[in-house]
């Protein structure tokens, strides 16, 4: 299909320097090939364009040719963005999706959206763009109504044109969209009150459409941002510090004398390699000898939720209490039939894990900055950008292009800071590629998450009372507190910048409960800067919650599905329960299983959430067999009931279903960052493994469309559920209990051996 | 002197070509990525991915390890090589049909190594694909696709 049309390219900013007359521009934010970029003239300018998000003309203009170019700040990581924005604003528009141009992600063309974050694409992004097409719909039947003297309400609009509701297709009745409106601006605010399609009526939106950059993805057409390239562009490679923390005493230049061409660059305590080819800058990188102090120092690895456990430097909050008693605490075990259980749940530091590391390309003068960047926060990153390069922030201008994804913010801020301030030092176009041992040593972490739970249960299956305390990096409160590595290592003003997203959400049990608290003791710092990885934070609070809910069922002696039943009010989260459960064939009977102590112990797990209490339900079934000799863990199967209200693509849906469960199921049984006193020492894919096709389960999804109700997020609730299904089919299958993550072999084969 | 350049002979997708370099060490994936030929990725440089992969006469390779001087007087074939949007190879006109990039990074290394497997056994055992596929790494979690497409490319199901 032609949706992988590029916009015309928008010219950069004007540029003095005349060796840079030649570069390629704008199209890179959706273009595909090189070959489709089109050349700047000297001295243009930005084409102006409105990129107030309360303005229609920033989301929509209304082309000569029969399209309709569509504007999103909200962008594309694969995730399906580029169909699912075009079926929102084509059903709305009236228009099909293949003549719909889309630009994303663009500091000088989009609005600002805010990031692409928290499974907020379509929910929020998504929702502005359908007000904005409603509203467009609605001045373009009015300009109709007009021409043609005939009400609004008898016209419709469809392929692109207005025309007469009633009757057949009358040939030469309607009015092309751009015969109405012409070049010119709607000047128009979206309209909240404009009129949206009934969704009965609904041709694009709940259709599996392809999405359009898979052909080019296949065939090796898709210019990633690892792909892209600049005329007169250098390649850098960043050399870190040996340990975190550490200051550069020293560099020898000569060590690198015999590679030509190949220069060392420093800024205080930030060292990089520049080359004209990629190879030398890599064997540059790795030959230059630099003497460095001692880091700051790193908690001992196998002490760290002690290490949390044991900061005094902390400030503590109550996230949450409901109920009758207000501190929340499990009463006293009485009536003598209470039972009362206390666990606690660890999850470590895990690393994003992009297949390509990260990769920038900058092009930075005295007064003006453009960076092309994979983040997925080009609008939020705009201000921090210009802050540490002292330009106005007018001046810089952020491109997405997407690159090697992981669904979190991994290390492409940084990368593009470490272009943006290089590209600054050498006057020309840098682009920056991390290495593997870059990626998964300096990319922000997972913060680790420890919890506490108790709580009580009555053998009716009441919960009486649950608490929950969670030791969390305060940096993860929900500002941009996390400083990016170059701006910092160059002593650079203001280096903040990274977003490490709300983790302290679902912490507290789904079901009815006579008490509840939810306290955080907030810790001053992390071990390592803490980043937003997929779903950020919830996958950890669900484990605790659901495995310890699972944990007081089996304390009551109860069904586990039939447990959460009991405590569930909500009909949607009651549906995706039975659904999962009908899935999973479920026979009713407590855990663990009749057969525990078998050599290859066969058990099922059940876990259920209502992402961030207002977004996605999923409930999530889980076979597995543990190999007791080794622990080994063979998951076998695992089905998901997912309702995330309206479907736009339930394809492009059911892909991110199936990329969150399998992603997740590889952080629960094998990721954790391993680091010694000074620094991350799970440096490559053999110390940091990751789920390999051999581990893959059969995987049997349902989706639930509802379409009368607004769409939510689909790219990280089933993330959430993972952990807690596997650790609950764990523990019925051997009746041992997983509460720290990830359940490897030897860690398994401990809790088996402790039964 | 380092500066000292050698020319290497390669047949790259048919066509004779030669990459210039100072060192006869560079990796394979550097001098392809030179050409203009970038399906072929960069992803860990050590051979533990599969996001390179390549076909060196007819062998699934990763390119991120082999040297140009190795590679001198072979036959490489990279995505590009395999096919286009237009005429795609039936591994990539499979993968198209389930969709199953997401990201897609490592879908250039997935679509070698499954045209290799296909070339060996062109009817494999989903066992025989998570077999041949277990070295390459994807972190989207698009494996049940990837499966159902090269199931699909070799005539079964799909």
């Amino acid at each position: 299909m032609s949706a992988g049309s590029a916009p015309l390219a928008a010219p950069l900013a004007a540029r003095a320097f005349t060796r840079r007359t030649m570069l390629k521009a704008g199209a890179l934010t959706v273009g595909f090939t090189l070959a489709s970029l089109q050349t700047r003239a000297e001295g243009a300018a930005p084409a102006p364009r409105m990129l107030d998000p309360n303005e229609l003309d920033s989301f929509l203009a209304v082309d000569g040719d029969g399209t309709v170019t569509l504007f999103c700040g909200k962008v594309d990581l694969g995730q399906g963005l580029r169909i699912a924005m075009r079926q929102i604003a084509g059903e709305e528009l009236g228009i099909g999706v293949d003549k719909i141009k889309y630009v994303e992600g663009d500091t000088a063309l989009t609005p600002d959206q805010g990031r692409t974050s928290g499974s907020n694409g379509i929910q929020r992004g998504g929702m502005q763009v359908r007000r904005a097409a409603a509203t467009a719909r609605e001045a373009l039947i009015a300009l109709a109504a007009q021409r043609l003297n005939i009400a609004p309400d008898d016209l419709v609009a469809a392929e692109g044109e207005v025309r007469p509701k009633n009757g057949p297709n009358n040939a030469g009745a309607g009015i092309r969209f751009a015969d109405l409106i012409g070049a010119r601006s709607f000047n128009l605010k979206l309209n909240p009150k404009a009129p949206l399609k009934n969704p009965a009526t609904y041709t694009l939106v709940g259709k599996p459409l392809p999405r359009p950059d898979v052909p080019a993805k296949c065939t090796g057409a898709f210019t990633y941002m690892q792909d892209f390239s600049l005329p007169d562009m250098v390649h850098a490679r960043v050399i870190r510090p040996p340990a975190i923390g550490a200051k550069l005493i020293a560099v020898d230049e000569a060590s690198i004398k015999d590679l030509s061409g190949a220069k060392v660059l420093r800024i205080k305590d930030f060292l990089a390699v520049v080359a004209d080819d990629e190879w030398t800058a890599v064997r540059a990188s790795r030959t230059l000898r630099a003497q460095w102090s001692a880091g700051s120092g790193l908690p001992e690895q196998d002490k760290l939720a002690a290490t949390l456990r044991a900061d005094r430097d902390i400030t503590d909050e109550v996230l949450l209490t409901r109920g009758q008693s207000a501190a929340g605490n499990p009463p006293e075990p009485n009536p003598s039939a209470t039972m009362t259980r206390s666990a606690s749940y660890f999850w470590p530091m895990q690393s994003h894990g992009s297949i390509g590391p990260s990769c920038a390309v900058a092009d930075v003068t005295d007064n003006s900055a453009t960076v092309w960047t994979a983040s997925q926060g080009t609008h939020g990153n705009r201000k921090t950008f210009a802050r540490f390069l002292g330009l106005p922030e007018e001046a810089v201008r952020l491109i997405y292009v997407e690159g090697a994804g992981c669904y979190g913010m991994n290390g492409h801020e940084d990368a593009a800071a470490d272009a943006a301030i290089l590209s600054r030092a050498v006057g020309r176009p840098v682009r920056v590629q991390w290495s593997r041992e870059d990626e998964h040593g300096w990319d922000p972490k997972g913060p680790p998450q420890l919890l506490d739970l108790s709580g009580a249960v009555d053998p009716s299956g009441r919960i009486l009372a649950w608490r929950t305390e969670m030791w969390l990096p305060q940096t993860t409160r929900g500002l941009p507190d996390v400083p990016l590595l170059a701006p910092a290592a160059a002593g650079l003003d203001d280096v903040r910048g990274l977003q490490p997203g709300l983790i302290s959400q679902n912490a507290d049990p789904p079901y009815a409960a006579d008490n509840v608290q939810v306290l955080v003791h907030w810790l001053k710092d992390a071990p390592l800067r803490p980043a937003p990885i997929r779903s950020p934070g919830k996958p950890a609070n669900c484990f605790a919650v659901e495995s310890f809910t699972d944990e007081l069922a089996a304390a009551a002696g109860l069904d586990p599905v039939e447990f959460r039943l009991r405590g569930l009010e909500d009909k949607r989260g009651v549906e995706v329960i039975r659904r999962a459960a009908a899935l999973m064939n479920w026979q009713s009977r407590p855990s663990p299983s009749p057969n525990p102590n078998a050599a290859l112990a066969h058990g099922r797990g059940f876990a259920y959430v209502h992402y961030k209490h207002s977004e996605s339900y999923v409930a999530m079934g889980m076979e597995v067999a543990v190999e007791r000799a080794s622990g080994r863990i063979k998951v076998e199967r695992v089905a998901c009931a997912f309702d995330c209200g309206q479907i736009i693509n339930p394809d492009g849906a059911r892909a991110q279903v199936e990329g969150s469960i399998l992603q997740t199921l590889s952080r629960a049984l094998m990721e954790e960052v391993r680091f010694d006193r000074a620094r991350v020492t799970s440096l490559d894919w053999a110390s940091y493994p990751i789920l390999r096709f051999p581990d893959v389960p059969k995987l049997d999804i349902v989706l639930i469309d509802r379409p009368t109700e607004p769409p939510v997020g689909a790219g990280e609730a089933a993330c959430t559920t993972v952990a807690a299904a596997l650790a609950n089919a764990v523990f019925d299958a051997t009746g041992a209990r997983q509460r720290t993550v990830p359940f490897t072999p030897e860690r398994v084969k401990a809790t088996l051996d402790g039964v | 002197m380092a500066s000292d350049t050698a020319s290497y002979r390669l047949r790259i997708n048919g066509v004779e070509q030669t990459i210039e370099s100072s060192d006869p060490d560079q990796p394979l994936l550097y001098g392809l990525r030179g050409l203009g030929l970038t399906a072929t990725k960069f992803g860990c440089g050590l051979g533990q991915c599969g996001a390179c992969s390549i076909l060196l006469d007819g062998r699934p390779t990763r390119s991120c390890l082999e040297t140009i001087a190795n590679a001198q007087g072979k036959s490489v074939v990279t995505l590009e090589g395999l096919g286009s949007v237009a005429a795609p190879h039936p591994v990539q006109a499979a993968f198209i049909k389930e969709q199953v990039p997401q990201c897609g990074y490592c879908t250039s290394g997935m679509i070698i190594s499954a045209a290799a497997l296909l070339a060996e056994k062109p009817k494999p055992t989903e066992d025989d694909i998570r077999t041949a596929l277990a070295a390459n790494l994807c972190r989207c979690g698009t494996h049940v696709r990837v499966i159902r497409a090269v199931m699909s490319a070799s005539g079964q199901g799909g």
